[in-house]
């Protein structure tokens, strides 16, 4: 029996390998889908494009405006004098945010008399604003807490000192590189598995294979090896990548990982095999494992947080498999949890 | 368009054109998976994302340990249970919070030490410890940035009940704009008709091409007196109308289910969407030709169409922010400039300085599309 699995599977392969075009989208994409994410993929702000309107050509406001300008999270691009030019730079997307002082800021700040600052933020990118909006409440507070210090008033009542855990500095590769490892297993497993049945039914071979000497169970083992193969192959190589070339800090058990990662690819090949087994054609196969796909990566949490969906969709996550690895691939990483607690 | 044949071969032209829409018309209906790409998958996607996709938090967990009880840490934790935002969760001691935040029952711990009453309003300031869980770094900054935003308010309350002033030097106001309530829904599904019609144009074209190949129809077609450019525009008119079909789907499922605002017009809607159809379909024309095989076609398809015009495109990621050889890369990306007339049409209005710049660009990579298409195409076997 295992004689003839071999030789399906080694048949499997050549299907695969022989072509060149195949080949390369075997081993092109998954590299540069991991750059591009790794790079792309991040909720951080580097460089976002602002303006100041400073009327109030004092050391004070200036002050202020170099806080703003020197952060690595904004980039000064433009420098306003009159009113009218704030909406077209909004509009036209030139800049971001303006940040406008007005006349009285620094003979404010000297009464002691509350000082505004008026803060105009481009709402198109609901998130990007809202990030945005905590860059510059942290730089106020900042230059109030400075102010207050070098002026001798009092302190504000009491003061939050924020720290985050297990990803002290808040970066989002950390957060998102991981996730790569679940992504990219998912969407080459299930495309090669998802179209390893429907590509003999729609050349036909398949009733060729039916009349071999081969039981059903062993062209399913067949079909599904050289997904299996391929993915861990795969996870592997991102898991490499991640470490050595995005130094994201792996500080779990690799066995726990590996665990995870085997018992995620059973589960994926489980669901490639049954859409290819109900499409017929090719085109259909793609599509199912389409529409497999993108809701698995949507609604596991990969990018957007599954707290923040309506009740009834975060019930439905429940049902994926991807959900449960990214939880592992994350906790391993980032907090080096053991094997025990992702037994669930 | 044919604009070297003499009028009769024309006429004769265009009722080989009709045959062929024709029959492409009959594999649309006998295969429907190409009519669930074009009308079942909008539909999909937008219900996926629009209700899957939120980074909007609200009801986030959040442990409070007051060590301490007193007036102050009562008014304190009452700010965060009148919150919308949070839903604060008491703790005994640090050990159990710290516990559920490994667990990840909650995602930010907030502690209030024992002194907590007594150095507040005194000159050192009393100190509030929060803890945020940073695996999610986005998640983790929005968190501690609604933290920020109840402190202070509560900061405020405070100075007033005990009638003093908050000595606070600077003030900030701020006004968002174009979306005032930062829903990130009427962010997202804009954005989303474009990766959608990139599906449509792109993955659907590249597919059945690559299809005529595989099956050796096109050996057949080929045989026939069609000409290229018939063949083309045979593959093209009927998946332009199936593509515009779903455009218009997702355009009214934004409108009236979404309720996202529309306040720029339809018809510069309408106008960049032909555009950019049009470059998705020639895209999907040049990935079949090139590929000859509906696997890789396929393949090929997703990812140096979807992926892009998912991550790439300033849908969901903030261009400005990548680095600059990403940002570079960007320009290449057709449903970049689709993403940010889409999401100035609906939320800001027709805005020319941005809409003409992009749909100038959209037209000149159609352009390059069909010229590379009607090139590369096969006039011959090999």
């Amino acid at each position: 029996m295992w004689n003839r699995i071999i030789a399906l599977l080694i048949k499997e392969f050549l299907a695969l390998i022989k072509d060149k075009k195949s080949r390369f989208v075997l081993i092109g994409p998954p590299i540069i889908q991991l750059l591009v994410f790794g790079y792309a993929a991040t909720f951080d702000l580097n460089r976002i494009p602002i303006a100041v309107y400073n009327e109030d050509r004092s050391l004070a406001s200036r002050d202020l405006a170099a806080a703003f300008t020197g952060a690595p999270a904004f980039e000064e691009v433009a420098r306003i004098d009159h009113h009218e030019q704030i909406a077209p730079l909004i509009d036209n997307k030139k800049v971001l945010l303006v940040l406008h002082i007005g006349q009285h800021f620094s003979r404010n700040l000297l009464k002691r008399e509350p000082a505004a600052v008026q803060v105009l933020i481009d709402g198109r990118d609901s998130n990007t604003a809202l990030l945005a909006l905590n860059y510059v409440q942290t730089i106020v507070a900042a230059f109030n807490l400075d102010w207050a210090q070098t002026h001798h008033l009092a302190l504000p009542p009491a003061q939050l000192k924020i720290r985050a855990w297990f990803n002290p500095n808040l970066e989002s590769q950390w957060f998102v590189v991981p996730g790569i490892v679940g992504l990219l297993t998912l969407v080459v497993t299930i495309t090669v598995t998802a179209l390893s049945i429907a590509r003999e039914r729609e050349q036909g071979t398949f009733d060729q294979l039916l009349v071999t000497p081969l039981t059903p169970v062993e062209i399913l083992i067949g079909k599904a090896l050289p997904g299996f193969v391929i993915g861990l192959i795969e996870a592997s190589f991102i898991v490499v990548m991640a470490v050595a070339w995005f130094k994201v800090p792996l500080l779990g058990s690799l066995t726990a990982l590996y665990l995870g990662i085997v018992l995620y690819l059973f589960a994926i090949i489980g669901i490639g095999l049954m859409i290819s087994s109900l499409a017929v054609t090719q085109q259909q196969g793609l599509l199912g494992a389409f529409l497999f796909i993108v809701p698995a990566v949507i609604l596991s949490g990969f990018a957007t947080p599954i707290a923040n969906m309506p009740p009834l969709v975060q019930d439905l996550t429940l049902i994926n498999p991807m959900r449960y690895f990214m939880i592992i691939v994350r906790s391993v990483f980032l907090e080096g949890v053991p094997a025990k607690p992702l037994i669930p | 368009m044919n604009t070297n044949s003499s009028p009769a071969s024309r006429r004769f032209g265009r009722q080989r054109l009709k045959g062929l829409i024709g029959k492409e018309f009959l594999q649309i209906r006998r295969d429907p998976s190409s009519l669930a790409i074009a009308f079942l998958m909008p539909v999909f996607l937008l219900l996926l994302f629009g209700y899957g996709v939120s980074l909007d938090a609200r009801h986030i967990p959040v442990g409070l340990i007051v060590e301490k009880p007193t007036p102050e840490a009562a008014s304190f934790t009452a700010a965060f249970e009148h919150s919308a935002y949070f839903e604060p969760m008491p703790f005994a001691d640090m050990r159990a919070a710290e516990q559920a935040l490994q667990l990840r029952t909650i995602n930010a711990i907030i502690r209030l030490r024992g002194n907590f009453s007594r150095t507040l309003f005194s000159p050192r300031s009393a100190p509030i410890q929060v803890i945020v869980d940073g695996v999610d770094a986005n998640t983790a900054r929005l968190i501690s940035g609604y933290i920020q935003g109840v402190w202070n308010q509560w900061l405020i309350h405070q100075a007033e009940a005990r009638g003093r002033a908050l000595d606070r030097p600077v003030v900030l106001e701020y006004r968002i704009w174009f979306n005032s309530a930062v829903r990130s829904r009427n962010f997202l599904v804009p954005g989303l008709i474009a990766v959608i019609m990139t599906l449509i144009g792109a993955l659907l074209t590249a597919m059945v091409v690559a299809r005529e190949w595989e099956r050796g129809t096109m050996e057949a077609l080929i045989a026939t007196p069609v000409s290229v450019l018939e063949v083309l525009l045979g593959k093209l008119i009927p998946y332009y109308i199936l593509g515009m079909g779903g455009m218009l789907l997702s355009i009214a499922m934004a409108v009236f289910l979404f309720k996202v605002p529309l306040v720029g017009s339809f018809w510069v809607l309408l106008v960049a969407g032909t555009l950019f159809l049009l470059v998705a379909l020639g895209m999907g024309l040049v990935i079949s030709i090139v590929a000859k095989n509906q696997f890789v076609a396929g393949q090929a398809a997703i990812i140096v169409t979807f992926l892009p015009a998912f991550i790439l495109s300033g849908f969901i990621f903030d261009i400005d922010s990548m680095p600059p050889a990403i940002q570079a890369f960007t320009y290449l990306v057709a449903a970049r400039y689709f993403v940010a007339i889409l999401q100035t049409v609906f939320l800001a209005g027709n805005v020319w300085g941005v809409i003409l710049p992009n749909l100038a660009v959209l037209l000149f990579m159609a352009v390059l599309f069909f010229a590379l298409a009607a090139r590369r195409a096969p006039r011959r076997l090999e």
